[in-house]
């Protein structure tokens, strides 16, 4: 199957400031992938670029197979929804509707009014006397029926009360289940995204710091607990991605391609905040070469 | 029908969650042979999760021969857990729960006791075979 989205060393600068840093990435098709990171770490640009909005300062990508261009063709295949869920605030829901149908030739108006009628909104309504959760949805509603085959969404809850929030990603999943569309959603918020995505990026620094399918992450990071030793005491194959000690215990979290050794410690899986906070803590590559450095005094005794 | 719920905080990956109320209905009684599963799309508009999740728990508990996809019919229930519903073995559970409280008490903690639950159950299984 063909990746949705493939990056190759792509980079972006503002003036002096980089937004994304060569960033490679490869999505399968059939997820829905989480893109999480601080503010300010490249998601919207990443997005953007994407969707053909801005162009690359260097690097390649491809979208469905094709070099996002902005041309119509290939906007009608991907689905996008700008941060904070625009919409019309002049123009009724219906009009939304109308304007979604004339710019999109493979518009589903039974699909759109079904949605309508679902959640309960009246047509006549003008977009900007609508609630937040409501004008979401409606966002959602006109980038669904275009029948996209991947939807971008940019931080869509960021600014949705936790109801709102619960019930735009109970429409978002039935209409993946039920269109098999692709999705990217962004969120600086793990937990907004840790029931939904069973694909995940890490973004930190302008920098791809992490991506995989969320079962194999979880699956593949432990933290371990021990008495106070030195990283490359450690078994061949743990790459470690944090560590701290006291005056006698040492605290990893390792990442192991393969089942985890037994050894002379505890380990537990972590949970998928606590494993993408790790990633964002500790933003420097760390175990790779670091094996034979003495050990800093990284945490403080207690 | 049953309604599955999913706890991020618990640790456990979601689809097995989910594989492990199937297995908790069919232990005391609430699915039995012959039921249907919600479909994926009904899972996901109830509890926000990701429709994989649900297939993937599908397909583990094909897997596991508890249950049979039948392509655009949904999924359903082949197998009745148990001939008792676990309430009925109140003395043995209460037996149970007496030796957690002695293994507590010799300073096993809660993963030690998880371990050696599982490793025995482990071994009394390969040893039934």
């Amino acid at each position: 199957m063909n990746a949705i989205l493939q990056a190759h060393a792509l980079s972006k600068r503002y003036g002096q400031r980089q937004a994304l840093v060569d960033c490679t990435l490869e999505l399968p098709p059939g997820h829905v992938v989480g893109l999480v990171g601080p503010n300010g770490a490249g998601k919207t640009t990443l997005l953007k670029i994407a969707c053909g909005m801005l162009a690359p300062t260097t690097g390649r990508i491809e979208v469905l197979g094709e070099q996002p261009n902005g041309a119509a063709v290939q906007l009608a295949r991907v689905g996008y929804v700008a941060q904070g869920t625009p919409t019309y605030a002049s123009l009724s829901v219906a009009d939304h509707l109308k304007f979604g149908a004339k710019m999109n030739p493979a518009w589903d108006a039974k699909l759109a009014q079904a949605r309508i009628e679902q959640l309960g909104l009246n047509p006549k309504q003008k977009a900007g006397k609508l609630s937040g959760g409501q004008r979401a949805q409606l966002a959602l509603t006109v980038a669904v029926a275009k029948r996209p085959e991947l939807l971008i969404l940019d931080e869509p809850v960021a600014s949705l009360d936790p109801l709102a929030r619960r019930d735009f990603l109970r429409h978002l999943m039935e209409s993946v289940a039920e269109h098999d569309t692709s999705v990217i959603l962004s969120s600086h918020l793990v937990s907004d995204l840790e029931r939904v995505c069973d694909y995940l990026v890490v973004l930190v620094s302008s920098h791809v710091r992490l991506a995989g399918e969320t079962d194999d992450l979880l699956a593949q990071h432990h933290r371990i607990v021990c008495t106070r030793r030195q990283e490359s005491d450690l078994p061949v194959g743990l790459k470690v991605i944090s560590a701290e000690h006291t005056d006698r215990q040492s605290t990893f979290v390792v990442r192991s391609e393969s089942e985890l050794p037994a050894g002379d410690w505890s380990a537990e899986r972590l949970e998928l905040e606590d494993l993408v906070l790790t990633y964002l803590e500790w933003p420097v590559d760390h175990g790779a070469g670091s094996a034979g450095t003495p050990m800093q005094p990284t945490g403080e005794a207690q | 029908m049953i309604d599955f719920h999913v706890d991020a905080r618990s640790g456990m990956a979601p689809y097995l969650q989910i594989v492990r109320q199937v297995r908790q209905a069919l232990l005391l009684g609430l699915l039995t042979e012959g039921d249907k599963l919600p479909t994926v799309k009904e899972v996901v508009a109830k509890v926000a999760i990701n429709p994989n999740t649900v297939s993937k728990a599908y397909r583990e508990l094909e897997h596991l021969g508890l249950a049979a996809g039948k392509p655009g019919v949904g999924t359903f229930i082949t197998q009745s857990l148990g001939h008792a519903s676990l309430t009925e073995h109140g003395p043995l559970q209460q037996e149970l729960r007496a030796w957690m409280d002695k293994a507590r008490a010799a300073g096993l903690t809660e993963p030690g006791i998880e371990a050696m639950f599982q490793n025995t159950l482990r071994e009394s299984a390969e040893e039934e075979k």
